[in-house]
Protein backbone atom coordinates (compact mmCIF):
# COMPACT_ATOMS: atom_id res chain seq x y z
CA UNK A 1 0.00 0.00 0.00
CA UNK A 2 1.33 3.43 -0.97
CA UNK A 3 0.11 6.35 1.13
CA UNK A 4 0.46 9.97 0.05
CA UNK A 5 -0.08 12.84 2.45
CA UNK A 6 -0.96 16.00 0.49
CA UNK A 7 -0.32 19.43 1.94
CA UNK A 8 2.30 22.11 2.20
CA UNK A 9 3.76 21.28 5.59
CA UNK A 10 0.99 22.67 7.76
CA UNK A 11 0.15 21.30 11.21
CA UNK A 12 -2.88 19.50 9.78
CA UNK A 13 -0.70 17.44 7.44
CA UNK A 14 1.42 16.23 10.34
CA UNK A 15 -1.72 15.31 12.29
CA UNK A 16 -3.14 13.48 9.28
CA UNK A 17 0.09 11.55 8.82
CA UNK A 18 0.14 10.55 12.49
CA UNK A 19 -3.47 9.37 12.40
CA UNK A 20 -2.81 7.40 9.22
CA UNK A 21 0.37 5.79 10.56
CA UNK A 22 -1.51 4.72 13.66
CA UNK A 23 -4.37 3.29 11.58
CA UNK A 24 -1.95 1.39 9.33
CA UNK A 25 -0.12 -0.03 12.35
CA UNK A 26 -3.33 -1.16 14.02
CA UNK A 27 -4.53 -2.84 10.83
CA UNK A 28 -1.11 -4.50 10.40
CA UNK A 29 -0.78 -3.24 6.82
CA UNK A 30 2.60 -2.85 5.15
CA UNK A 31 2.63 0.72 3.81
CA UNK A 32 5.06 3.24 2.40
CA UNK A 33 4.50 6.93 3.09
CA UNK A 34 5.16 9.87 0.79
CA UNK A 35 4.63 13.58 1.35
CA UNK A 36 3.33 15.64 -1.55
CA UNK A 37 3.97 19.33 -1.00
CA UNK A 38 3.96 20.74 -4.54
CA UNK A 39 0.80 22.75 -5.18
CA UNK A 40 0.49 21.66 -8.81
CA UNK A 41 0.65 17.99 -7.78
CA UNK A 42 -1.86 18.52 -4.96
CA UNK A 43 -4.31 20.33 -7.24
CA UNK A 44 -3.95 17.62 -9.89
CA UNK A 45 -5.67 15.20 -7.51
CA UNK A 46 -8.67 17.53 -7.51
CA UNK A 47 -7.99 18.53 -3.91
CA UNK A 48 -8.88 22.13 -3.00
CA UNK A 49 -8.65 21.91 0.76
CA UNK A 50 -5.54 20.54 2.41
CA UNK A 51 -4.67 18.16 3.93
CA UNK A 52 -5.48 15.31 1.57
CA UNK A 53 -5.07 11.56 1.90
CA UNK A 54 -4.32 9.49 -1.19
CA UNK A 55 -3.91 5.72 -1.01
CA UNK A 56 -2.74 3.80 -4.10
CA UNK A 57 -3.62 6.87 -6.24
CA UNK A 58 -7.17 6.97 -4.83
CA UNK A 59 -8.24 10.16 -3.04
CA UNK A 60 -9.79 9.03 0.23
CA UNK A 61 -10.16 12.27 2.11
CA UNK A 62 -9.56 16.00 1.92
CA UNK A 63 -10.11 19.15 3.90
CA UNK A 64 -10.03 17.79 7.43
CA UNK A 65 -8.06 15.75 9.89
CA UNK A 66 -9.74 12.44 10.74
CA UNK A 67 -9.17 10.31 13.82
CA UNK A 68 -7.14 7.12 13.49
CA UNK A 69 -10.29 4.99 13.74
CA UNK A 70 -11.92 6.96 10.90
CA UNK A 71 -8.85 6.29 8.74
CA UNK A 72 -9.15 2.60 9.66
CA UNK A 73 -12.74 2.60 8.38
CA UNK A 74 -11.65 4.28 5.15
CA UNK A 75 -8.76 1.87 4.60
CA UNK A 76 -10.75 -1.28 5.30
CA UNK A 77 -13.65 -0.08 3.12
CA UNK A 78 -11.50 -0.62 0.02
CA UNK B 1 -17.72 8.31 10.13
CA UNK B 2 -20.82 6.40 9.21
CA UNK B 3 -22.04 5.88 12.73
CA UNK B 4 -25.55 4.46 12.58
CA UNK B 5 -28.05 6.89 14.09
CA UNK B 6 -29.28 5.44 17.34
CA UNK B 7 -32.27 7.07 19.08
CA UNK B 8 -30.62 7.01 22.53
CA UNK B 9 -27.61 8.83 21.17
CA UNK B 10 -29.77 11.44 19.46
CA UNK B 11 -31.58 12.13 22.76
CA UNK B 12 -28.29 12.57 24.65
CA UNK B 13 -27.09 14.90 21.91
CA UNK B 14 -30.24 17.02 22.17
CA UNK B 15 -29.92 17.31 25.96
CA UNK B 16 -26.25 18.23 25.79
CA UNK B 17 -26.88 20.89 23.14
CA UNK B 18 -29.83 22.28 25.10
CA UNK B 19 -27.83 22.49 28.33
CA UNK B 20 -24.92 24.15 26.52
CA UNK B 21 -27.22 26.75 24.93
CA UNK B 22 -28.82 27.50 28.29
CA UNK B 23 -25.45 27.84 30.04
CA UNK B 24 -24.28 30.15 27.27
CA UNK B 25 -27.35 32.40 27.53
CA UNK B 26 -27.10 32.57 31.33
CA UNK B 27 -23.40 33.49 31.23
CA UNK B 28 -24.10 36.17 28.60
CA UNK B 29 -26.99 37.67 30.55
CA UNK B 30 -25.17 37.71 33.92
CA UNK B 31 -21.76 38.86 32.64
CA UNK B 32 -22.06 42.62 33.27
CA UNK B 33 -24.03 42.28 36.52
CA UNK B 34 -21.45 39.83 37.90
CA UNK B 35 -18.44 42.09 37.22
CA UNK B 36 -20.24 45.19 38.53
CA UNK B 37 -21.05 43.26 41.69
CA UNK B 38 -17.47 41.96 42.08
CA UNK B 39 -15.68 45.29 41.53
CA UNK B 40 -18.38 47.61 42.89
CA UNK B 41 -19.95 45.82 45.82
CA UNK B 42 -17.34 43.25 46.92
CA UNK B 43 -14.17 45.31 46.32
CA UNK B 44 -15.85 48.69 46.83
CA UNK B 45 -14.30 50.36 43.73
CA UNK B 46 -15.79 53.26 41.81
CA UNK B 47 -16.19 51.61 38.41
CA UNK B 48 -17.15 54.79 36.56
CA UNK B 49 -13.66 56.33 36.35
CA UNK B 50 -9.96 55.61 35.84
CA UNK B 51 -8.33 52.27 36.60
CA UNK B 52 -11.41 50.61 38.04
CA UNK B 53 -13.43 51.58 34.97
CA UNK B 54 -10.73 50.11 32.71
CA UNK B 55 -10.53 46.89 34.70
CA UNK B 56 -14.30 46.49 34.74
CA UNK B 57 -14.52 47.14 30.98
CA UNK B 58 -11.65 44.71 30.25
CA UNK B 59 -13.14 41.84 32.31
CA UNK B 60 -16.64 42.35 31.00
CA UNK B 61 -15.55 42.75 27.38
CA UNK B 62 -13.22 39.72 27.41
CA UNK B 63 -15.96 37.39 28.64
CA UNK B 64 -18.60 38.91 26.37
CA UNK B 65 -16.45 38.63 23.22
CA UNK B 66 -15.28 35.11 24.06
CA UNK B 67 -18.90 34.04 24.53
CA UNK B 68 -20.00 35.65 21.27
CA UNK B 69 -17.13 34.06 19.35
CA UNK B 70 -17.75 30.62 20.85
CA UNK B 71 -21.48 30.63 20.12
CA UNK B 72 -21.40 32.03 16.61
CA UNK B 73 -18.33 30.12 15.36
CA UNK B 74 -19.91 26.88 16.59
CA UNK B 75 -23.25 27.50 14.87
CA UNK B 76 -21.63 28.78 11.66
CA UNK B 77 -19.24 25.82 11.43
CA UNK B 78 -22.03 23.27 11.89
CA UNK B 79 -24.14 25.03 9.22
CA UNK B 80 -21.17 25.35 6.88
CA UNK B 81 -20.45 21.63 7.12
CA UNK B 82 -23.38 21.25 4.70
CA UNK B 83 -21.45 23.28 2.14
CA UNK B 84 -18.08 22.48 0.58
CA UNK B 85 -15.60 24.09 -1.74
CA UNK B 86 -16.12 21.25 -4.22
CA UNK B 87 -19.82 22.07 -4.41
CA UNK B 88 -19.03 25.78 -4.73
CA UNK B 89 -16.82 25.06 -7.72
CA UNK B 90 -19.53 22.92 -9.34
CA UNK B 91 -22.04 25.77 -8.85
CA UNK B 92 -19.66 28.28 -10.45
CA UNK B 93 -18.85 26.08 -13.45
CA UNK B 94 -20.04 27.54 -16.76
CA UNK B 95 -21.22 30.84 -15.24
CA UNK B 96 -20.57 34.02 -17.22
CA UNK B 97 -18.76 36.99 -15.72
CA UNK B 98 -21.16 39.27 -13.92
CA UNK B 99 -23.61 36.70 -12.58
CA UNK B 100 -20.57 34.52 -11.87
CA UNK B 101 -18.97 37.28 -9.79
CA UNK B 102 -22.13 37.79 -7.74
CA UNK B 103 -22.45 34.06 -7.11
CA UNK B 104 -18.74 33.66 -6.33
CA UNK B 105 -18.75 36.48 -3.76
CA UNK B 106 -21.87 35.08 -2.04
CA UNK B 107 -20.44 31.57 -1.98
CA UNK B 108 -17.19 33.03 -0.62
CA UNK B 109 -19.13 34.01 2.50
CA UNK B 110 -20.79 30.63 3.13
CA UNK B 111 -18.13 28.16 1.97
CA UNK B 112 -15.85 26.75 4.67
CA UNK B 113 -12.45 28.03 3.64
CA UNK B 114 -9.18 29.13 5.16
CA UNK B 115 -6.52 31.23 3.50
CA UNK B 116 -4.06 28.35 3.97
CA UNK B 117 -6.01 26.59 1.18
CA UNK B 118 -6.09 29.67 -1.07
CA UNK B 119 -3.50 28.25 -3.47
CA UNK B 120 -4.98 24.77 -4.13
CA UNK B 121 -8.45 26.36 -4.35
CA UNK B 122 -7.20 28.92 -6.87
CA UNK B 123 -5.61 26.21 -9.03
CA UNK B 124 -8.71 24.01 -8.71
CA UNK B 125 -10.99 26.85 -9.84
CA UNK B 126 -8.89 28.23 -12.70
CA UNK B 127 -7.79 24.84 -14.05
CA UNK B 128 -11.42 23.74 -14.24
CA UNK B 129 -12.23 26.73 -16.46
CA UNK B 130 -13.72 29.25 -14.02
CA UNK B 131 -12.77 32.77 -15.21
CA UNK B 132 -9.98 34.57 -13.34
CA UNK B 133 -12.22 37.49 -12.32
CA UNK B 134 -14.87 35.16 -10.88
CA UNK B 135 -12.20 33.23 -8.95
CA UNK B 136 -10.86 36.51 -7.54
CA UNK B 137 -14.36 37.54 -6.38
CA UNK B 138 -14.42 34.32 -4.34
CA UNK B 139 -10.92 34.85 -2.93
CA UNK B 140 -11.65 38.47 -1.94
CA UNK B 141 -15.05 37.81 -0.32
CA UNK B 142 -13.85 34.84 1.71
CA UNK B 143 -11.56 36.69 4.17
CA UNK B 144 -13.32 40.06 3.82
CA UNK B 145 -16.72 38.85 5.04
CA UNK B 146 -15.88 36.41 7.81
CA UNK B 147 -17.82 34.84 10.64
CA UNK B 148 -15.64 36.25 13.42
CA UNK B 149 -16.32 39.81 12.25
CA UNK B 150 -20.04 39.08 11.86
CA UNK B 151 -20.21 37.62 15.39
CA UNK B 152 -18.49 40.61 16.95
CA UNK B 153 -20.31 43.30 14.94
CA UNK B 154 -23.62 41.70 15.84
CA UNK B 155 -22.73 41.63 19.53
CA UNK B 156 -21.15 45.08 19.72
CA UNK B 157 -23.16 47.19 17.26
CA UNK B 158 -26.36 45.29 16.43
CA UNK B 159 -27.93 44.15 13.20
CA UNK B 160 -27.73 47.42 11.18
CA UNK B 161 -23.95 47.84 10.96
CA UNK B 162 -23.60 44.05 10.53
CA UNK B 163 -25.79 44.08 7.41
CA UNK B 164 -23.95 47.15 6.08
CA UNK B 165 -20.65 45.33 6.52
CA UNK B 166 -21.82 42.14 4.80
CA UNK B 167 -23.40 44.12 1.94
CA UNK B 168 -20.36 46.34 1.47
CA UNK B 169 -18.00 43.34 1.57
CA UNK B 170 -20.03 41.56 -1.12
CA UNK B 171 -20.12 44.64 -3.37
CA UNK B 172 -16.35 45.16 -3.03
CA UNK B 173 -15.66 41.50 -3.89
CA UNK B 174 -18.04 41.53 -6.87
CA UNK B 175 -16.77 44.80 -8.35
CA UNK B 176 -13.07 44.07 -7.71
CA UNK B 177 -13.44 40.64 -9.36
CA UNK B 178 -15.19 42.19 -12.38
CA UNK B 179 -12.49 44.84 -12.74
CA UNK B 180 -9.74 42.19 -12.59
CA UNK B 181 -11.68 40.17 -15.19
CA UNK B 182 -11.91 43.18 -17.53
CA UNK B 183 -8.22 43.99 -17.22
CA UNK B 184 -7.41 40.68 -18.99
CA UNK B 185 -4.65 39.69 -16.61
CA UNK B 186 -4.72 35.97 -17.47
CA UNK B 187 -1.06 36.26 -18.55
CA UNK B 188 -0.21 37.30 -14.98
CA UNK B 189 -1.09 33.86 -13.63
CA UNK B 190 1.82 31.42 -13.37
CA UNK B 191 1.58 29.23 -16.46
CA UNK B 192 1.68 25.91 -14.57
CA UNK B 193 -1.83 26.65 -13.30
CA UNK B 194 -3.27 26.37 -16.81
CA UNK B 195 -1.18 23.28 -17.50
CA UNK B 196 -2.47 21.47 -14.43
CA UNK B 197 -4.59 18.54 -15.56
CA UNK B 198 -7.23 17.63 -13.04
CA UNK B 199 -7.44 13.87 -12.85
CA UNK B 200 -9.09 11.42 -10.59
CA UNK B 201 -12.49 11.62 -9.03
CA UNK B 202 -13.40 14.70 -7.03
CA UNK B 203 -14.43 13.80 -3.52
CA UNK B 204 -16.61 16.10 -1.49
CA UNK B 205 -14.69 16.96 1.67
CA UNK B 206 -17.86 17.10 3.77
CA UNK B 207 -19.86 14.22 2.29
CA UNK B 208 -21.19 11.44 4.52
CA UNK B 209 -20.84 13.24 7.83
CA UNK B 210 -23.10 12.32 10.73
CA UNK B 211 -24.53 14.89 13.17
CA UNK B 212 -21.94 13.82 15.73
CA UNK B 213 -19.18 14.55 13.18
CA UNK B 214 -20.63 17.98 12.38
CA UNK B 215 -20.93 18.93 16.07
CA UNK B 216 -17.40 17.71 16.69
CA UNK B 217 -16.20 19.88 13.80
CA UNK B 218 -17.95 22.85 15.42
CA UNK B 219 -16.20 22.22 18.75
CA UNK B 220 -12.81 21.77 17.10
CA UNK B 221 -13.21 24.95 15.04
CA UNK B 222 -14.08 27.01 18.15
CA UNK B 223 -11.01 25.64 19.94
CA UNK B 224 -8.71 26.16 16.97
CA UNK B 225 -9.87 29.73 16.25
CA UNK B 226 -9.70 30.78 19.92
CA UNK B 227 -6.22 29.24 20.23
CA UNK B 228 -5.08 31.21 17.19
CA UNK B 229 -6.62 34.60 17.97
CA UNK B 230 -6.46 34.98 21.75
CA UNK B 231 -3.30 37.14 21.77
CA UNK B 232 -4.88 39.54 19.22
CA UNK B 233 -8.09 39.50 21.20
CA UNK B 234 -6.42 40.43 24.49
CA UNK B 235 -4.32 43.20 22.91
CA UNK B 236 -7.41 44.56 21.13
CA UNK B 237 -9.56 44.53 24.26
CA UNK B 238 -6.68 45.95 26.32
CA UNK B 239 -6.20 48.89 23.92
CA UNK B 240 -9.96 49.32 23.85
CA UNK B 241 -10.03 49.45 27.66
CA UNK B 242 -7.27 52.08 27.74
CA UNK B 243 -9.15 54.25 25.23
CA UNK B 244 -12.37 53.62 27.14
CA UNK B 245 -10.88 54.69 30.46
CA UNK B 246 -8.43 57.44 29.50
CA UNK B 247 -9.02 59.09 26.12
CA UNK B 248 -11.01 62.36 26.39
CA UNK B 249 -14.54 61.93 25.08
CA UNK B 250 -14.09 64.00 21.92
CA UNK B 251 -10.41 63.23 21.22
CA UNK B 252 -10.94 61.08 18.12
CA UNK B 253 -13.96 63.03 16.97
CA UNK B 254 -11.76 66.12 16.79
CA UNK B 255 -8.92 64.53 14.82
CA UNK B 256 -10.59 61.71 12.87
CA UNK B 257 -14.24 62.70 12.89
CA UNK B 258 -16.64 63.19 9.98
CA UNK B 259 -15.17 66.66 9.27
CA UNK B 260 -11.75 65.31 8.36
CA UNK B 261 -11.86 64.41 4.64
CA UNK B 262 -8.68 62.31 4.85
CA UNK B 263 -9.77 60.16 7.80
CA UNK B 264 -10.88 57.18 5.67
CA UNK B 265 -7.74 57.28 3.49
CA UNK B 266 -5.53 57.36 6.59
CA UNK B 267 -7.52 54.55 8.24
CA UNK B 268 -7.15 52.30 5.18
CA UNK B 269 -3.48 53.30 4.82
CA UNK B 270 -2.85 52.15 8.40
CA UNK B 271 -5.08 49.08 8.08
CA UNK B 272 -3.55 47.47 4.96
CA UNK B 273 -0.04 46.78 6.33
CA UNK B 274 -1.41 46.10 9.82
CA UNK B 275 -1.94 42.37 10.02
CA UNK B 276 -4.54 41.33 12.50
CA UNK B 277 -7.86 39.60 12.43
CA UNK B 278 -11.36 40.76 13.18
CA UNK B 279 -11.09 39.58 16.79
CA UNK B 280 -8.25 41.96 17.56
CA UNK B 281 -9.66 44.91 15.63
CA UNK B 282 -13.30 44.97 16.69
CA UNK B 283 -12.87 45.64 20.43
CA UNK B 284 -10.66 48.57 19.44
CA UNK B 285 -13.29 49.80 16.98
CA UNK B 286 -15.94 49.53 19.67
CA UNK B 287 -13.94 51.86 21.92
CA UNK B 288 -13.10 54.29 19.08
CA UNK B 289 -16.78 54.45 18.09
CA UNK B 290 -17.74 55.30 21.65
CA UNK B 291 -15.22 58.18 21.46
CA UNK B 292 -16.87 59.67 18.39
CA UNK B 293 -15.20 58.15 15.32
CA UNK B 294 -17.70 57.60 12.47
CA UNK B 295 -18.79 54.08 11.48
CA UNK B 296 -17.67 54.37 7.82
CA UNK B 297 -14.09 55.14 8.79
CA UNK B 298 -14.06 52.32 11.34
CA UNK B 299 -15.53 49.70 8.97
CA UNK B 300 -13.00 50.73 6.31
CA UNK B 301 -10.20 50.32 8.84
CA UNK B 302 -11.39 46.85 9.84
CA UNK B 303 -11.90 45.66 6.25
CA UNK B 304 -8.44 46.88 5.21
CA UNK B 305 -6.93 44.97 8.12
CA UNK B 306 -8.67 41.64 7.49
CA UNK B 307 -8.97 41.62 3.66
CA UNK B 308 -5.37 42.31 2.70
CA UNK B 309 -2.63 40.52 4.55
CA UNK B 310 1.01 40.02 3.70
CA UNK B 311 1.09 36.28 4.59
CA UNK B 312 -1.76 35.55 2.17
CA UNK B 313 -0.08 37.54 -0.60
CA UNK B 314 3.16 35.63 -0.11
CA UNK B 315 1.16 32.39 -0.44
CA UNK B 316 -0.62 33.66 -3.56
CA UNK B 317 2.74 34.59 -5.12
CA UNK B 318 3.07 30.85 -5.90
CA UNK B 319 0.29 31.18 -8.48
CA UNK B 320 0.02 34.92 -9.25
CA UNK B 321 2.68 37.18 -10.75
CA UNK B 322 3.51 40.40 -8.84
CA UNK B 323 1.51 42.65 -11.19
CA UNK B 324 -1.68 40.70 -10.55
CA UNK B 325 -1.09 40.70 -6.80
CA UNK B 326 -0.55 44.48 -6.90
CA UNK B 327 -3.73 44.94 -8.96
CA UNK B 328 -5.70 42.73 -6.55
CA UNK B 329 -4.47 44.74 -3.53
CA UNK B 330 -5.02 48.14 -5.18
CA UNK B 331 -8.52 47.41 -6.48
CA UNK B 332 -9.62 45.96 -3.14
CA UNK B 333 -8.14 48.88 -1.15
CA UNK B 334 -9.85 51.42 -3.44
CA UNK B 335 -13.17 49.60 -2.97
CA UNK B 336 -12.76 49.77 0.81
CA UNK B 337 -11.96 53.49 0.71
CA UNK B 338 -15.06 54.14 -1.44
CA UNK B 339 -17.26 52.18 0.99
CA UNK B 340 -15.84 54.15 3.94
CA UNK B 341 -16.67 57.52 2.35
CA UNK B 342 -20.09 56.31 1.27
CA UNK B 343 -21.04 55.20 4.78
CA UNK B 344 -19.72 58.39 6.35
CA UNK B 345 -21.85 60.36 3.90
CA UNK B 346 -25.10 58.45 4.37
CA UNK B 347 -24.98 57.49 8.06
Amino acid sequence: MHVKILGSGCANCVNLENATRQAVDELGIDATFEKVTDYADIAAYGIMRTPGLVVDEQVLLSGRVPTASQVKDLLSAD
Amino acid sequence: MTTPASPARATTRRWTLGAAALGWAAAYALNEVAWTWLYGTVLGLDITTGWASMLHFFSYDTIKITLLLTGIIFVVTVLRSFMSIERTRALLGGKREGIGNVLAASLGVVTPFCSCSAVPAFIGFVASGIPLGVTMSFLIASPLVNEVAIALLLGLFGIGPTLLYVGAGLVIAIVAGMVIGRLRLEGQVESFVYETRLRGQVIDSTAGLSWDDRLAMGREEVASILRRIWPYLLVGIGLGAVIHGWAPADFFARYAGPDNPFAVLVAVGIGVPLYSNAAGILPLIDALYAKGMPMGTLLAFMMATVALSLPEMILLRRVLKPRLIATFATVTALGIVAVGYLFNAIL
